[in-house]
């Protein structure tokens, strides 16, 4: 116990001194996760509206698989990008491996089905309850989707916090394509897996406490941005929004 | 029972049909919710659809408009008719007033500055000028009526459909919105159809009424007759419904 007392204490330390060790891992983890997020965010929000909106055969599969794609084990995702990153793979001609591009796509494969699925269920939801006006203005299935989600924007940024939690704390997957290579690929969980193998407990706690501000920091301003929304919507009525935010 | 009822409304011959509907049925699953539906409506009419709950109004209304598909049948609209539809419970969208009734506009092609001018002037209509910049979303519900109203005049339709228009607005929005209806009809010599519970508004606004009972006509009679004259023989259903025993 007082040896966990201890470790708390240092890594406080070290995050008072700015340790440019630390700060230069941190800031490498929040650029990879925050592009990965962006990336997937983009093409999961557009994927799960246009998913939401539109009904063909297979779509029922479709949903499953992209259900089923949320446990997805992060050390598979680094598996299947590796192969394909790897010099006989087929994207093995951009020499992304063992580089923070790799990481981003890695982690970008990760959350992209948290963020289609998500979007999925509430677009969809929010057509069964909208998207007949919608129609009735002549809005096309394209549209609509686009509109559904804009109307809806507030949700989104939960959605995209969420992807952004799931990409910032996984381990497994930057682990195996970035390679955890000092000073280059080695962002804040692959050095704490590696500072605990090697019973640098300080840093590692340090590294831990930091990624948990990083999301408290995220929890506040989405608490703040509800807040916000409802100074200016002076909307709660609304059952779907009261469920998601 | 014979689903075909001969319309006793108005003779038309000298007004332009302008919707016809025929043979229309309307399924969900195994349950129709509308079954062998007939009926012409001529330009300038103004009819109101009764009955009780679940009785087809508000279906017959979607499918009139085009965001419902039919079973079988046909509705058919005469070439080159801008029709629109008010729901009965408007869904605002998080924007503003003004930009709220302009998408309507732009989704008909309208450039996005002549729409917001087009926008306002409809706002004007309505008496929402004054809000154009406030968020939909914060409007009361007669606001919000009366903006899904000025959203639907703004395409300039030559029919409009409204949904049971003022079911959920407290007395005072409800006559506002019906008086804004009424004044929109008679300037525009405009096609008027409504789904309503409220009789004394049929009353009031329509010309020829329209009961329905488990998805079918059972009476098309002008106004005068539907409320005036004795149905116990000709129409036993919908003298049931006005002595409040359909309901």
């Amino acid at each position: 116990m007082s040896s966990l007392t201890d470790s708390v204490f240092a890594a406080i330390g070290l995050i008072a001194q700015q340790d440019p060790m630390l700060w230069r891992v941190v800031a490498r983890s929040l650029w990879v996760s925050v592009w990965a997020t962006a990336v997937a965010g983009v093409l999961g929000i557009c994927f799960g509206a246009w998913l939401a909106v539109t009904r063909f055969y297979g779509r029922g599969a479709l949903l499953t698989l992209i259900n089923t794609l949320l446990a997805l084990p992060s050390v598979v995702v680094g598996l299947v990008v590796y192969l394909l990153l790897s010099r006989s793979g087929p994207l093995g001609y951009l020499g992304w491996l063992f580089s923070l591009k790799a990481m981003v796509l890695a982690q970008s494969v990760l959350v992209f089905p948290v963020v289609a699925a998500l979007t999925r269920q509430c677009v969809e939801d929010a057509d069964r309850l909208h998207g007949e006006q919608l129609r009735s203005l002549g809005a096309g299935t394209g549209l609509r989707s686009m509109l559904l989600v804009w109307d809806e924007r507030y949700v989104f940024l939960t959605i995209v916090i969420t992807a952004f939690g799931r990409a910032v704390s996984e381990v497994g997957a930057v682990m195996v394509v970035g390679g955890n290579i000092e000073g280059f690929t080695r962002v804040m969980t692959t050095a704490i897996a590696l500072e605990t193998s090697k019973g640098d407990l300080p840093l590692a706690l340090a590294l831990g406490l930091v990624l948990l501000a990083v999301v408290l920091c995220l929890n506040i301003l989405v608490a703040a941005l509800k807040s916000w929304r409802l100074r200016v919507d002076g909307s709660t009525s609304d059952p779907l929004q009261k469920a998601w935010v | 029972m014979n689903t075909q009822v001969e319309s006793q409304s108005p003779i038309h011959t000298k007004k332009e049909l302008q919707l016809q509907l025929q043979g229309l049925d309307v399924q969900f699953g195994a349950h129709f919710a509308l079954t062998q539906i007939d009926l012409n409506v001529y330009a300038g009419e103004r009819v109101a659809f009764v009955g009780a709950n679940g009785s087809g109004k508000s279906t017959l209304l979607r499918v009139i408009h085009g965001v419902l598909p039919v079973s079988s049948g046909q509705v058919h609209w005469q070439p080159g008719v801008q029709q629109a539809m008010v729901f009965q419970r408007p869904h605002m969208l998080r924007t503003s007033v003004v930009n709220f009734v302009a998408l309507a506009l732009w989704l008909r092609d309208v450039p996005w500055r002549v729409a917001k001018e087009q926008a306002m002037h409809a706002l004007h209509q309505v008496g929402l000028q004054d809000i154009a910049g406030r968020n939909a979303k914060t409007l009361s519900g007669g606001q919000q009526q009366r903006l899904a109203f000025a959203r639907a005049l703004a395409v300039h339709p030559q029919c409009m459909l409204l949904d049971e228009p003022t079911s959920s607005l407290d007395p005072h929005a409800k006559r506002e919105v019906e008086r804004i209806m009424e004044h929109w009809v008679t300037e525009n010599s405009a096609t008027l159809l409504f789904s309503s519970h409220n009789l004394g508004q049929v009353k009031r606004l329509a010309t020829r009424v329209i009961y329905l009972e488990n998805g079918r006509i059972l009476a098309d009679l002008p106004t005068e007759q539907f409320f005036h004259q004795p149905l116990e023989k000709s129409h036993p259903e919908a003298h049931l419904f006005l002595r409040g025993e359909r309901v």
